[in-house]
């Protein structure tokens, strides 16, 4: 006779009671897996889209991120090729890199002088073809929103918009955008022409431009000497991304026009080298050996390595949220199922003292009757723990296919509600360990209790 | 040698702020292989007095030795191990465990000293055919009539070959006929295995069938009955 198959009958003896503890220990287990499930599927989703978009790491002039900004000249990095390339033959990171390529953020006025309107644009100067590279990374098998980046084999000028912009500069109907609401309106200007000397540039940018679809834009942006200079653009198509506030200003470009808009016929520089490592968790490894490279071998330049999260708080705070929700609700059920099995047991030790007597009447050492009551009680939690991953598996089976959707504060998507249980192994087996220690805790003292007690007043019990 | 020696035992119970006197200045000798019966009317002290010789309770002072060791001294660990090696026990209610059969109830006092699988099973199948119950071996307890839980009960004291078994009131909870035959399955099994047998009882049957019976009155032995001379015993 084996501890543990007496405990499993000992819990058979009253089966009621032991159903509805387990049925405590499920429904507490199914709620944190399936809110633990779709927890990791909204950090997952959000730190997806900032490594497709920027990178895990970068590299960046010292204090881009806090104070250069909106201020490309000041704050580019040279010889940024030279970077790359000691970057991409480092035999250490090498294993690790998904793609490096640089950027060019840059600020600007687009105009669609057609319409008569002009708007705040956010650009990001790309190669396209590592870019689109770099939109495929997905370790976390989630579900893209966004439409690849069609700038790949494009012309120098082509530009694609969010599609919040091409909404504000009444280029919807010319880019075909579904769902895509403008006001037919012309909008006014009530403000004073354009200086002479940029209409002048505006002019002499459009004797190169061939004649378009009503999708020209020109965009209007400061020089490294901050000189205005101005670029006629082709809108070639738009995308939503996702974020509302970055659809209504995002566009994206060839690098060469993004360098040519800022830096003219001077040395073309970037403001971030991109970093795409294969797996989120080579980053603390990767930062290491970056800024020991950069001091290696670019001792006088001012550079420095961030991360995504750094340079994307709303990533850690989206992080932070869920996880203090998460832990609230998982403490909560903690101590909902502690004090369930803490009673179960207790009851068990009152109703079976005799037996305790018995038991050691008969020899069995107090550590034996501890552990024949805490196998109980791990029994207990194994069950109910089988019993709330698969409960919780088939839950988010449900949800997962029942194309329910909402769209998060500040979004622009109506997102699927997803839950990642199966997918998240580290939640199931902490869930599930976590679970089980509450039960031998709980199991703990009402165990201890009974191996402590006299074996005269046990028999004596009635 | 004398398988239980009490030498000045006192056993006082606190209850509350008051100190009861349960058994006083006891000096006692239980011969080997014998049926002997602690006799008293109730509250003498019989049932304290069995406990200290089942070693499942502890004298305050003086000497108690069973089956030649001082139990007083040993560890709660050493003494758990000490019943299981040495000491049967038969309860008026027969405590048997309900979640098992009455195979395994026989065999786990087995279980508890290591005793390998194979040979378990043998002795615990032997015991039951000596107590008529080889036909009840997959019965749980309360498939069971109250005699053949006592025979379980008695196959079950018996399991480890100890030296001593202790007995309270095993014919209270069974009708004379019953009651009867029970203690002349004991008996028969006493002599069989060689094994001293302590009662606590008020049954004229068990004191009729004792070889030595101890008269106890307010925690005090008032005398002591021996039915065989001590060469025999």
């Amino acid at each position: 006779m084996k501890t543990f198959s007496l405990a499993l009958r000992n819990l058979l003896r009253n089966r009621r009671r032991s159903l509805t503890t387990l049925l405590a220990m499920v429904v507490g287990l199914t709620a944190i897996l399936l809110f633990g499930g779709y927890r990791a599927n909204i950090t997952y989703g959000i730190e997806t889209g900032f490594v497709q978009g920027s990178g895990h790491l970068q590299i960046q002039h010292q204090n881009y991120y806090l104070e250069g900004g909106d201020n490309p000249t000041a704050y580019g990095i040279t010889d940024y090729q030279h970077i790359i390339d000691v970057v991409q033959h480092d035999p250490e990171l090498a294993p690790l890199l998904n793609m490096v390529t640089p950027t060019l953020q840059l600020g600007g006025l687009a105009g669609n002088f057609a319409a008569g309107i002009s708007r705040s644009v956010f650009a990001s100067g790309v190669i396209p073809e590592q870019r689109a590279q770099m939109e495929k990374w997905n370790d976390y098998g989630l579900i893209g929103y966004i439409k690849p980046l069609a700038l790949t084999g494009t012309s120098p000028d082509s530009v694609v918009i969010g599609d919040g912009l091409a909404r504000k500069l009444k280029l919807c109907k010319a880019l075909n955008i579904v769902g895509c609401v403008q006001s037919e309106t012309p909008v006014v200007s009530t403000g004073a022409d354009a200086p002479a000397d940029i209409a002048a540039l505006s002019d002499l940018e459009q004797i190169d431009v061939k004649p378009d679809q009503g999708t020209r834009i020109e965009m209007l942006a400061s020089t490294a000497h901050g000189a205005p200079n101005v670029a006629s653009l082709s809108v070639i198509a738009s995308r939503n991304m996702g974020i509302k506030a970055l659809d209504d200003v995002y566009l994206a470009m060839h690098l060469s026009q993004a360098q040519k808009l800022i830096y003219g016929s001077g040395d073309p520089q970037v403001t971030a080298i991109q970093i795409q490592l294969k797996h989120t968790d080579q980053i603390p490894a990767a930062k290491a050996r970056l800024q020991k490279l950069i001091a290696q071998h670019f001792p006088n330049q001012p550079l420095e390595v961030l991360d995504f999260a750094t340079l994307n708080p709303m990533y850690g705070q989206t992080a932070q949220f869920m996880n203090s929700m998460f832990g609230f609700i998982a403490t909560l059920i903690a101590v909902i199922v502690l004090f369930t099995i803490g009673n179960t047991m207790s009851t068990a030790v009152v109703e079976r003292t005799v037996e305790i007597g018995t038991l050691r009447a008969m020899g069995l050492r107090r550590s034996g009757l501890r552990f024949l009551f805490l196998c109980e009680g791990i029994l207990l939690g194994l069950i109910g723990a089988a019993a709330g991953v698969i409960i919780a598996l088939g839950i988010a089976y449900l949800i997962n296919h029942s194309g329910l959707t909402w769209t998060p504060p500040g979004y622009s998507y109506a997102y699927l509600i997803l839950v990642r249980v199966w997918q998240d192994p580290a939640l199931l087996i902490g869930s599930v360990v976590g679970l089980v220690l509450v039960t031998v805790v709980s199991a703990w003292w009402p165990a201890n209790r009974a191996s402590k007690m006299m074996i005269v007043d046990a028999l004596r019990h009635v | 040698m004398y398988p239980v020696v009490f030498k000045k035992v006192v056993k006082t119970y606190h209850l509350d702020a008051v100190d009861v006197p349960a058994l006083t200045d006891i000096d006692l000798e239980i011969r080997a292989n014998c049926f002997t019966v602690i006799s008293g009317p109730s509250g003498s002290g019989k049932t304290t007095l069995l406990n200290l010789i089942g070693c499942i309770d502890r004298a305050n002072s003086g000497s108690v030795m069973v089956a030649g060791q001082d139990v007083n001294a040993m560890s709660d660990d050493a003494l758990s191990d000490f019943r299981a090696h040495h000491l049967g026990y038969i309860f008026q209610n027969f405590n048997l465990l309900p979640v098992l059969s009455t195979f395994e109830n026989v065999e786990y006092p087995l279980i508890l000293t290591r005793m390998p699988a194979a040979k378990r099973k043998e002795r615990v199948m032997a015991l039951l055919d000596a107590v008529g119950l080889a036909d009840r071996v997959q019965n749980r307890p309360g498939q069971l009539s109250g005699g053949q839980r006592q025979r379980v009960a008695i196959a079950r004291a018996l399991a480890t070959e100890p030296k001593l078994v202790l007995a309270d009131e095993p014919t209270a909870n069974l009708d004379s006929q019953t009651g009867a035959a029970i203690i002349t399955l004991m008996r028969k099994m006493q002599r069989e295995h060689q094994v001293s047998f302590v009662f606590s009882s008020h049954d004229p049957q068990v004191q009729a069938e004792a070889d030595d019976t101890i008269f106890i009155r307010d925690g005090r032995i008032t005398g002591v009955e021996r039915k065989l001379p001590e060469h025999v015993a």
